[in-house]
């Protein structure tokens, strides 16, 4: 044996009930869920960088393509789903590194786990703060952007509603990567190595429908497909999320 | 009750291949506060982690009223507040934002209550990076105020704390402890701490020679 225990005790046998400690009304889940919510939007909206650097690179790439490959407008119609897609994911990746990483250095990311509320849903409510204020706004720009890009009519909204569909499964791939390596310093590369193949289904189906409306085609099924694919990330990921995080804070 | 509240059963840690300490055992019963000592890297932090479940130990077990805490995980976080080194606070956040999340069940007049007792009035709305390092700490405390939990769990709590703070944590703990309360700290701090029911449990060196443990 090698450690060395003492232990002391200075009044000696003073019996204690062991009263029932009263717990307060047990808070709903949905309340905890609310309050991590607006915490998490509210951290992000005081701390610009969060949402103001997916946007800005997001708009850095489109103006960057016509200068870089052909301002050609028929070029640029074709390639225009592409490059804000690609546009759209890696500033997804970009961002996600913050997910986690603040929490983790400030220790709300303990106080998370060993709150009683379930970790799914708080997992659930993280993400989806995150979402909101680093996918939706690239997806709002989106149809703005396609403009410089030469993408009008129908294609256009189709390419928002991939986005809309699309960025929240990303959001939920990445956030199993960044949750995994929460832990390690600089694990940023390490993120996209585990999310990228992940993103790829999404990126061909998100381009394929904008494609396919530009020629002429249904794209329903792009969009079922995208649809289907977020329930499944919306019911899985949070799963692997939550346990990842205990696994990377155990460490 | 027949199970000690938190039994520590032949515990052992070991981090990045260097044994901090094994074979730990300790009983913690209601109303008592349990001091972890030892020296800088001994594994006092080590230890409270795996006493919260946040980490796994190498082997050996911690039990919540008889059964092992990762099968009772709820029932463990409903009467667990844990305060660890960090505190847990967001830094663009007010000290009242931030609790309302760290405990969501208090109503809002609990809040600046417990703002108030820790010495933070005037400083509700203030964001927190503006607040000194004791300040932040005091902060995190304020949960104490808050939450009616059983166990607290608390990683050198006075750290940054001035003088007359240190003294009202110390009452607060004893007042805990006699409500039939369990506070288990690590702390360098010598504990001023009257009546309580108070035991210390000293993680040595590897190394050092051994003294069997008793009850």
């Amino acid at each position: 044996m090698s450690t060395k225990n003492l232990e002391q005790s200075t009044s000696k046998e003073v019996l204690v009930p062991d009263t029932e400690f009263v717990a307060r009304a047990p808070i709903s889940e949905g309340r905890a869920f609310m309050r991590l919510l607006r915490r998490d939007l509210l951290a992000s909206l005081r701390y610009r960088n969060d949402w103001v650097n997916p946007l800005f690179f997001l708009l850095m790439v489109v103006t960057l393509f016509p200068l870089g490959i052909s301002p050609d407008p028929k070029t640029l119609t074709m390639i225009a789903p592409g490059v804000l897609w690609i546009a759209a994911l890696l500033s997804t990746l970009l961002a996600v590194d913050s997910l986690f990483l603040q929490d983790f250095e400030d220790g709300t990311l303990e106080q998370l786990l060993l709150a009683p509320s379930s970790l799914y849903l708080m997992v659930v409510a993280k993400v989806f703060a995150h979402w909101l204020v680093t996918g939706l706004p690239v997806a709002l720009l989106a149809p703005i952007l396609s403009i410089m890009l030469n993408l009008s009519g129908e294609g256009l909204w189709v390419l928002m509603l991939t986005l809309l569909l699309g960025t929240p499964t990303l959001a939920l791939i990445s956030a199993i990567g960044a949750a995994l390596t929460v832990g390690i310093s600089r694990g940023g590369m390490l993120v996209s190595l585990i999310a990228l193949p992940l993103h790829v289904p999404v990126l061909i189906l998100g381009t394929g429908a904008v494609q396919a409306v530009s020629e002429g085609f249904a794209y329903s099924a792009h969009l079922s497909l995208m649809m289907a694919m977020l329930a499944l990330a919306v019911v899985l990921a949070p799963f692997a999320i939550a346990a990842s995080l205990r696994i990377s804070l155990g460490g | 009750m027949d199970h000690p509240l938190i039994e520590i059963q032949e515990l052992e840690c070991v981090r990045d291949h260097t044994p901090l300490f094994s074979s730990l055992s300790f009983k913690v019963e209601a109303g008592t506060i349990t001091q972890i000592g030892g020296e800088n890297g001994s594994g006092k932090t080590s230890l409270l982690r795996i006493l919260t479940g946040l980490a796994p130990a190498e082997s050996g077990q911690v039990l919540w009223r008889g059964e092992p805490i990762h099968k009772k995980r709820a029932d463990y976080a409903d009467a667990l507040t844990f305060i660890g080194h960090l505190p847990g606070i967001k830094a663009q956040l007010s000290p009242l934002e931030n609790l309302r999340c760290l405990a969501p069940s208090a109503d809002k007049p609990d809040y600046f209550h417990a703002l108030a007792e820790v010495g933070l009035r005037g400083y509700e709305d203030s964001p927190c990076y503006t607040l000194s390092a004791g300040q932040k700490r005091r902060v995190a405390l304020a949960r104490l105020y808050l939450e009616q939990r059983q166990v607290w769990i608390l990683d050198e709590p006075f750290t940054a704390i001035d003088k007359k703070g240190v003294e009202k944590l110390e009452a607060l703990l004893v007042s805990h402890a006699e409500k039939g309360g369990v506070v288990i700290l690590t702390t360098h701090h010598e504990l001023k701490l009257g009546a309580a029911t108070f035991q210390q449990v000293l993680l040595g060196r590897p190394k050092a020679p051994s003294a069997d443990y008793e009850h």
